[in-house]
């Protein structure tokens, strides 16, 4: 078992290694001058001042050079200046993550807990009502668009019932917590400040629920499927012939070898969650990673978007990695 | 619980009492009669087998006794009292309580019938606990006794461990634990030893027949073969057409069956004593349609004894003779059923050794090499086939047995060359095909043809018969037209007694048995010399089997064909081959002449797979453990490990040599282990 973690951390490690070197080269060759986005017509204009500024930002450099660099810093946790900004890139990203990850989790957190107990039952109850419910509901989350779910839900929540609080991570007049991780949740509950917690809670159910709607439909399908062929196995016979209770044999040996595939898709689902939050973001004013993206890819800021490309691809890998130890928890067979 | 536990095993009370039990399949076109009115009765500590070909409602039975059916299947009628408790009145929670606690069952597939996710302890236990038997602490140590009392290598170690980490057998024993864990009073094996290899059947077998007389556990065996029951069960219920057509003392139903079916089963099944190459007994046609039965005795159709009364006056079940009942009007009045006809032995030539050999491998290897594990790992190597020398010579028949894994499958696709040998050389006809290109290997295909195992695997489902067997005429261009060719296939369908005009219908149309003559009739399309045969009757019922059996011996008298047969069933190697080699681990370990290896075997392997063929009265020389892993050879004898007799000597590696004419040996104590007297009867 421990083999087998060292070994997927090893090749967690190349990969990202990899993954740099990939993402560095293609930010090179983008077609696009940072220059002539940064400098104005006038000063574009004029070689020396084009020089100048090339070789400020080391510009003027043979790639290998640049990259040597970049890797250098990158060691050091030195994601390089933001061109647009002028701050830290990772100054930035620790700025605009948090309210990412807070909401892609509370949306992975969501799907799972209405995606699997739903498949489960639609399994069970093969044909049944709750089957039709839960068909109704993938079927809904998955085709329905994020932007049209978005204004939908804020036109009726929001704006009609009034049941929802507006877009935004807390009220405007509210004062963020105070705290060191910046996801709101954590650090209103490390200060005791109950107000907060609540009011954080609150703004975060309509955006999550809206952006773990399609997981939501992709887990229950899947974890449906899983289960069905799980309960057709012979082990399933076979605890029934041991007369153990229904509850057992479905949860306690059904269940387990149904979560396999389940957690593949739920890997993806959650890395997905957090690259694909932009719309949503977009819509509730939402202060994350994906405006910031949105806003460098604009500006043409390569150090701020090779950045974030990595942070991205890390955060992917790390998720990976916890699906394959997740494998190696479920299915004995993996390990070794 | 209602019912007194106290009550002592003597009580007169039968553990299962099963009265008109009627089981349908509610399908789109109307309830399928599965089980059809099975009634018997099962004393304290008694031992009862069923039997029947795939379809005759004796596994939809044995379901039906736990009621474990699902959807779409249903009892409608009849009863199952367990101790006198009606089964079939029980709330859910009173049958949750009763199964895995006083009735138990063992399934067939030890390969899927464990959690692959669960610890193996937990699997044994988890029902010792939910029952209130025990508290997990001493249920766990009980688990423990339990693995080592079925014979699991290493019980301690084996309990922590997950159900990959185990080969079939093993898995069986574990599933045996779990059946006995409560000590039931009643347990039922569903083919429990059909996945599994003769000597590890005989040593299951032997484990069950232990467990009845040391525990007096009642036992309700379900299995298609006759012989695995007769080593086990007193009395056998034979059932067809989902009805109970005979039950009576097993040794009493082998000896002189009354019923016309159950006389078919006992002879259709080759007996290492009968005269070799003999034909056997097949009964034509195929069980009735379940959607309408017949007004008549079911069986009349196929019967070779049926008189008027049978088609249209349905036989009760009617004492025959004292302890013995029949479904049968034939029989009704206390007679026997003449034995079949022996019919006449093919003729068997004498090897002519003089000519050259059609088929020759020399040396023969094959490794194939595992994917690395990791990127630093020494990828592994299974070791398949390990120096095999081989003569097949025209008109003859040799039959290559022994265990899964022993490398037989691989020496069949290596002298067909589907796979290229590691190391040695293979000639065919005198040209060396060791190392032939795939085109020169096209023009040899034809003379060179295979069956295989699985009849429903190796023809293609999308294809009509007529397509399949017209495919290798057309490629080959043995037919200049397709109208040609279709009339080719038209008489190939005819020479393995198939209807010519079944060739516009599809595979999925026909039975097990049909298509294998299907895929009999592609191998003989092109006319080929040698036909290599890997398995073709082990995945057959035995009436079916013997029908293909009598198929291929017929063939190779009207065609003049050599073939090459893999099998792992000693007594249908012995009824159709001329010569035996037995295989362990790669290598043979005995080859010559049928009769002489079968009957006199010399290798204490080929004494203890000779002994491990259930038919009642042959006693068993019980090898321990199982074969080696092909993944690290051992070192001299690759038997050494397992064998009764072998000593330091035997840790160099015993040529295969001459011990008398056309007999060959690899074994540095020829003869020493003896096969072991029949008994007479049961012990």
């Amino acid at each position: 078992m421990s083999r087998y973690i060292v070994q997927r951390l090893v090749t967690a490690v190349m990969m990202a290694i990899l993954a740099s070197a990939v993402i560095f080269l293609i930010a090179n060759f983008v077609p696009g001058d940072p220059v002539l986005a940064q400098l104005g017509d006038i000063a574009a204009s004029d070689p020396a001042t084009v020089a100048r500024w090339r070789a400020k930002w080391g510009l003027d450099l043979p790639l290998w050079e640049r990259y040597g660099i970049f890797l250098s810093g990158l060691v050091q946790g030195d994601l390089g200046t933001s061109i647009a900004t002028r701050r830290p890139v990772l100054d930035d990203i620790f700025q605009y993550a948090p309210a990412t990850i807070e909401l892609a989790t509370v949306a992975f957190l969501l799907s799972l807990v209405i995606g699997i107990p739903l498949g489960i039952a639609a399994a069970v109850w093969r044909d049944g009502w709750v089957d039709s419910v839960a068909r109704v509901v993938s079927l809904l989350g998955v085709s329905a668009p994020t932007f049209w779910l978005a204004f939908i839900m804020l036109a009726i929540f929001y704006g009609g019932l009034g049941w929802a609080p507006g877009p935004g991570r807390l009220d405007p007049i509210a004062f963020p917590p105070e705290g060191p991780t910046g996801l709101f949740l954590l650090d209103s509950v490390m200060a005791g400040d109950w107000e907060t917690f609540g009011d954080t809670v609150a703004h975060l159910v309509l955006p999550s629920i809206v952006l773990a709607a399609a997981t939501i439909g992709l887990i229950t399908r899947t974890t449906r499927a899983a289960m069905l062929d799980s309960l057709q196995q012979d082990y399933i016979r076979v605890s029934r012939a041991k007369g153990m209770r229904e509850r057992t044999t479905i949860l306690g040996h059904a269940l387990p070898n149904a979560l396999v595939p389940v957690v593949t898709l739920g890997g993806l689902a959650y890395a997905n969650l957090l690259a694909g939050a932009v719309m949503t973001e977009t819509v509730f004013s939402w202060p994350g990673l994906g405006r910031y993206t949105f806003r460098s890819a604009a500006a043409l800021d390569f150090p701020a978007i090779v950045g974030i490309t990595l942070v991205v691809s890390v955060t992917f890998l790390l998720v990976n990695l916890a699906v394959d130890l997740s494998y190696a928890l479920l299915d004995p067979r993996v390990r070794r | 619980m209602a019912a007194p536990q106290a009550a002592t095993p003597q009580t007169t009370v039968p553990v299962l009492e099963v009265e008109d039990l009627r089981t349908v399949f509610l399908t789109d076109a109307g309830p399928v009669h599965a089980v059809d009115g099975v009634s018997f009765s099962l004393g304290p500590g008694e031992t009862l087998g069923i039997v029947g070909e795939s379809g005759s409602g004796k596994s939809v039975t044995a379901l039906s006794l736990l009621r474990l059916l699902q959807e779409p299947a249903r009892i409608v009628g009849g009863s199952i009292r367990f101790q006198g408790r009606e089964v079939l009145a029980m709330s859910p929670r009173e049958l949750r309580d009763w199964r895995g606690d006083r009735a138990a069952m063992v399934f067939q597939d030890p390969m899927t019938g464990l959690n692959p996710v669960k610890r193996i302890l937990g699997q044994v236990t988890e029902h010792i606990v939910s029952h209130g038997r025990m508290p997990p602490k001493p249920a766990r140590r009980r688990g423990i006794e339990l693995l080592r009392r079925m014979g699991v290598a290493a019980p301690e170690r084996a309990a922590a461990a997950f159900p990959h980490e185990f080969s079939g057998g093993m898995r069986q024993r574990v599933m045996m634990a779990i059946g006995l864990a409560n000590d039931p009073a009643l347990l039922i094996a569903d083919e429990p030893t059909t996945a599994l290899d003769v000597t590890i059947q005989a040593q299951i077998l032997d484990l069950l027949r232990g467990l009845n007389q040391e525990f007096g556990t009642a036992i309700v065996l379900i299995s298609h073969d006759l012989g695995v029951i007769g080593s086990v069960c007193r009395r056998v219920a034979v059932m067809y057409a989902g009805e109970v057509v005979e039950e009576a003392p097993t040794a009493d139903v082998l000896e002189d069956p009354r019923h016309p079916y159950a006389w078919a089963l006992v002879n259709a099944v080759p007996r290492l004593e009968a005269p070799a190459g003999a034909r056997l007994t097949a009964i034509e046609g195929t069980p009735p349609d379940p959607l309408n039965p017949l007004p008549g005795c079911r069986f009349a159709p196929r019967c070779p004894f049926r008189i008027a009364r049978c088609d249209t006056e349905h036989p009760p079940l009617m004492e025959v003779a004292p302890g013995r009942r029949a479904r049968c009007w034939v029989t009704a009045d206390g007679r026997s059923l003449p034995r079949p006809t022996v019919p006449a032995t093919a003729e068997r030539r004498a090897p002519a050794t003089g000519e050259a050999p059609l088929l020759q491998a020399t040396g023969l290897e094959k490794k194939f090499v595992l994917p690395r594990k990791s990127l630093f790992a020494q990828p592994a190597m299974v070791h398949a086939v390990n120096g095999v020398d081989l003569v097949l010579r025209r008109g003859e028949s040799l039959g290559v047995v022994g265990e899964s894994g022993c490398g037989k499958s691989t020496l069949a696709r290596l002298l067909t060359r589907l796979h290229a040998p590691t190391a040695g050389r293979i000639t065919f006809e005198g040209q060396d095909i060791t190392t032939a290109t795939p085109a020169a290997l096209r023009s040899l295909r034809p003379r060179l043809q295979m069956v295989f195992q699985d009849p429903y695997a190796s023809l293609n489902p999308r294809m009509t018969v007529g397509q399949i067997l017209a495919e290798p005429l057309l490629a080959h261009r043995r037919a200049p037209s397709r109208a040609a060719a279709a009339e080719r296939v038209a008489s190939l369908l005819d020479t393995v007694g198939l209807k010519p005009a079944f060739a516009t219908r599809f595979p999925h149309e026909f039975s097990g048995g049909q298509r294998q003559r299907i895929s009999i009739a592609r191998a003989l399309a092109l006319e080929p010399a040698v036909v290599v045969a890997d398995e073709p009757v082990s995945a057959l019922d035995v009436n079916v089997q013997a029908q293909v059996l009598n198929l291929m011996l017929s063939l190779r008298e009207r065609l003049g064909l050599s073939y090459l047969f893999i099998a792992h069933d000693l007594a249908v190697v012995r009824a159709f081959c001329d010569r035996v080699a037995v295989m362990y681990l790669g290598r043979i370990v005995e080859e010559g002449p049928a009769d002489e290896v079968i009957t006199r075997p010399l290798h204490p392997y080929t004494v203890a797979l000779t002994s491990a063929i259930p038919e009642p009265g042959r006693q068993r020389v019980l090898l321990g453990g199982e074969p080696p892993s092909t993944l690290r050879l051992p070192q001299g004898c690759a038997f050494r490990a397992r064998c009764p007799v072998a000593q330091d000597v035997c840790a160099t590696l015993p040529p295969l040599a001459e011990v008398a004419p056309g007999h060959r040996l690899a074994c540095h104590f020829p003869g020493a282990l003896a096969p072991l007297p029949r008994q007479e009867r049961l012990p």
